[in-house]
């Protein structure tokens, strides 16, 4: 029967929210079970009424399982419009306090949602669906576990729904980029081995005899985020009915594991599995060949070993002591070539297709991305160094560089490979837009110049205005004086976040169109310059 | 799979392997990307050997150049310390006169004030001094308690109602709500207006008897002419300012049920010398007599 696991599993966690809601010993918790038991008995229905009472059909064992996938291109394009979008709410509510609607909307707690909106929702969900596709078509063979996919996809949806509505009602657990409480990240880590199951599973029966770079990229990030995810979040809850926890560390080992994951999200969620996309679609979308195994696999093995040790550079002049702040920066450093490697593998894999950035806004796109993750790789180190980290630390500089990766390197790749799957996956011989593309392209470069920039100056200013004193050894300036000056670049900020918005939302329409099966007429790209210099040269 | 071929556009080989379409190149690594990979080892290395970096059972390696943060902040807040401590010393055991009278200490003693004002006083009275709405504008020349350095160090040191301390400055309008029935005070409304020349169109019987409800019930504090006084903490109600609202209906509410600030005393939390040093920020910012 179709649907028949989908309609027991999740009318039995439906159940499960309802005795959650009814045993409850705190109302965040039974507003939030409410809501989650809500939530599962729509689900239920929904699939209660797309049931096929038929006996099913014996799945074509050889044929690629992409149906998930192309749910999880829909929701990376959905979440990425609504994390940009509560991006922009928040960065005008910085530029603009009077926007802060207490208590849901209040900055607090719209915050955790944009960034887990834009990271695991948006970025998540590019990263599963990518991984799922690239898995397949490099080990040529069908993904294993069958319908387990898809638990990895509406349990992923789950963990996101369920963390996005904790946050608005005020429950998390305040540790940064892990803000959802004990049970929801409990529900996270069954999905995520679930996953893990299903990708070293398809790995396990693949058909080539070498394991492509791509999904070595992958099976590090599903593996390192699995052990990230539970160690950082090792908690004792109050009750088994109650929403709140305690975590298993205290005082400065706390702030160490949590930078220990919060700067390995980075690197493992936000890095290596980009670049597993990138292995693949940008060596697909210009045909042609990977610049260099040897680069590929120095970089892998330099990036896995250096990056798990750099987190403590987010805790430089702390309690923290030297040594690890020393680690924590040498580490850094060391990073700065392994990370390079990556993008000089992708800019590289180029040659002989350069031309391709004139007459392919995709490519545009890939090359824009690399290069941001070229300079976000180089600041990073950069700011690691305890010196500048003086200046910049608690400043909106690291907001500007964080956003640079992210808009830059993790928004663009992603948007080449919706662009390059959407066709692909329902059969289109191509996007309804290719310009629309090329809008999309420069909305989001000007969008990241304009917020980049902006932070940047802000987050300068910032340190320097805290550290100015004058003659007689006095501070110069009030903490409100600084914040009164960053303003205008809050306001420029926003601007920059609604260009990136806009890009957002016509990806949404160019991907709907394509799905719809509709082509835009349009000139191709790239040709309407007529080639001046030949043409006017007289016929000898 | 396929055979290593050569590639048309590089003249590099391929590896062999084609997963999807995609071949990958024997291209061999950078040099320059080699080179500058271990050049950071190295540096990293020379990096853990002159400062702490390898833990050991109990303490950690402390590094040739014997840096620590500790250290180093300690030997910043000393440096800063031993400077400021001859201006430091003069400014605690001389009385805010002295102080006002030599310019080297008068001028050493404002910078330090608008440091410390920027921390303890911005958050009410603004980082500008300008005031708000209930919190006194501290560039203008009125001053409730006076505006004489010695006047200004008595208010920062025992604050304004602040019952916690015994000398503390003390005054309190009564609430004429309860003494007064709406007409009255709507009379004395527009005649406390009219003493800073704004009519409020009332009619010259109102005003008159505004006039003598003033003179019955105000005049004790405010003064015969509405000049205030300082003495008693009463505000001059002639000049254009307000502290708790110039229109009519916020008179009139001050009138019905004052509201009465609290400016908490400093001298406990910031120590005498700090209060001196406010005190000559406050009197410099203009209004100073």
């Amino acid at each position: 029967m179709k649907h028949g696991i989908g309609i027991v599993l999740s009318g039995a966690l439906a159940f499960i929210a309802f005795l959650g809601a009814a045993f409850a010993v705190d109302d965040l918790f039974r507003q939030h079970m409410w809501i989650v038991f809500f939530v599962l008995i729509g689900f239920t229905a929904l699939l209660m009424r797309n049931a096929d009472f038929a006996p099913a059909s014996p799945a074509d064992e050889t044929a690629y399982l992409d149906e998930p996938i192309r749910y999880g291109v829909i929701a990376t394009v959905f979440w990425g419009v609504v994390g940009f979008l509560v991006g922009v709410l928040i960065a005008f509510q910085l530029a603009f306090p009077d926007l802060n609607v207490e208590p849901w909307f209040s900055f607090g707690r719209v915050r955790p949602l944009h960034t887990s909106a834009v990271i695991f929702a948006f970025g998540g969900n590019a990263l599963i669906a990518s991984s799922f596709y690239v898995v397949q078509r490099t080990c040529r063979t069908r993904l294993f576990g069958g319908d387990l996919a898809w638990f990895v996809f509406w349990g992923y949806q789950l963990f996101i729904v369920m963390a996005a509505t904790g946050y608005l009602l005020g429950i998390t657990q305040s540790r940064e980029y892990a803000e959802p409480e004990w049970y929801v990240d409990l529900w996270l880590t069954i999905v995520w081995v679930a996953y893990l199951v299903v990708f070293m599973g398809t790995i396990l029966r693949r058909k080539e005899p070498h394991i492509y770079v791509a999904n070595w990229f992958f099976m590090s990030f599903i593996i390192t985020i699995a052990m990230l995810h539970v160690i950082n979040n090792m908690a004792v809850p109050v009750s088994i009915f109650g929403a709140k926890s305690y975590s298993a560390f205290s005082g400065v080992q706390d702030a160490v594991t949590q930078w220990w994951y919060g700067h390995n999200a980075v690197a493992f969620f936000l890095t290596v599995p980009f670049l597993a996309m990138m292995y693949y679609f940008v060596p697909k979308q210009v045909n042609r060949p990977v610049y260099s195994y040897r680069l590929s696999i120095v970089h892998f093995w330099s990036i896995i070993f250096l990056y798990i040790w750099a987190g403590p550079h987010h805790l430089h002049y702390t309690a923290v002591p030297d040594w690890a702040q020393t680690l924590g920066m040498v580490f850094s450093i060391m990073l700065w070539m392994p990370s390079w490697g990556g993008m000089i593998n992708g800019l590289m894999t180029l040659s002989g297709a350069w031309d391709k950035i004139r007459t392919d806004p995709i490519v545009r796109l890939m090359v824009a991305a690399i290069a941001f993750y070229g300079m976000a790789t180089f600041e990073g180190p950069m700011l690691s160094i305890k010196a500048v980290n003086a200046l910049s630390h608690y400043t909106d500089w690291t907001i500007a560089h964080v956003h640079a990766g992210a808009l830059g390197w993790n928004g663009m790749i992603t948007f080449a490979a919706v662009y390059f799957l959407t066709p692909k996956l329902w059969g289109r011989e191509r996007l309804y837009s290719i310009r629309m593309v090329n809008w999309h392209f420069w909305l989001a470069t000007l969008g990241i110049v304009l917020y980049a920039a902006a932070m940047w100056v802000s987050g300068i200013m910032q340190g320097l205005m805290w550290r100015e004193y004058d003659e007689q050894g006095f501070l110069i300036y009030s903490f409100a004086e600084t914040v009164a000056a960053m303003h205008p670049y809050y306001v420029m900020r926003a601007t920059g976040g609604l260009l990136y918005l806009a890009g957002g939302f016509l990806m949404a329409w160019n991907v709907y169109q394509t799905i719809r099966g509709r082509v835009r007429d349009e000139a191709p790209m790239g040709r309407e310059q007529p080639v001046s210099g030949l043409a006017a040269q007289p016929a000898e | 799979m396929s055979e290593k071929e050569v590639d048309q556009v590089t003249g590099v080989s391929t590896t062999g392997h084609s997963w999807d379409g995609i071949k990958e190149l024997d291209t061999p690594m950078p040099r320059w990307w080699l080179i500058t990979f271990y050049a950071t080892i190295v540096w990293a290395l020379a990096y853990m050997v002159a400062y702490p970096a390898w833990p050991l059972l109990r303490t950690a390696t402390t590094g040739l150049l014997g840096y620590s943060s500790r250290g180093e902040i300690k030997k910043e807040l000393n440096a800063a310390q031993e400077a400021k401590a001859g201006y430091i010393a003069a400014i605690s055991s001389k009385t805010i006169d002295e102080i006002m009278a030599d310019d080297t200490l008068r001028s050493f003693a404002a910078a330090a004030g608008a440091a410390a004002f920027k921390v303890n006083c911005v958050q009410c009275h603004g980082s500008g001094a300008q005031g708000s709405p209930g919190y006194p504008n501290l560039n203008d020349d009125e001053w409730l308690w006076g505006g004489t350095a010695r006047d200004i160090q008595q208010t920062i040191a025992h604050g304004i109602r602040y019952t916690e301390d015994p000398d503390t400055r003390i005054s309190e309008m009564p609430a004429f709500g309860g003494m007064l029935d709406s007409r009255q005070i709507a009379q004395v409304t527009s005649h406390v207006l009219s003493l800073s020349g704004k009519a409020d169109g009332a009619a010259p019987a109102d005003l008159a008897a505004g006039k003598a409800v003033f003179a019955q019930n105000c005049a004790v504090c405010h003064g015969e002419a509405g000049k205030g006084n300082r003495e008693l903490g009463a505000p001059d109600l002639t000049d254009a300012i307000w502290l708790y609202g110039a229109t009519p209906a916020a008179i009139a509410a001050q009138i019905r049920a004052p509201r009465h600030g609290v400016m908490p005393a400093w001298a406990g939390r910031l120590g005498d010398t700090l209060v001196k040093e406010l005190t000559v920020y406050v009197h410099s910012l203009g209004g100073g007599r």
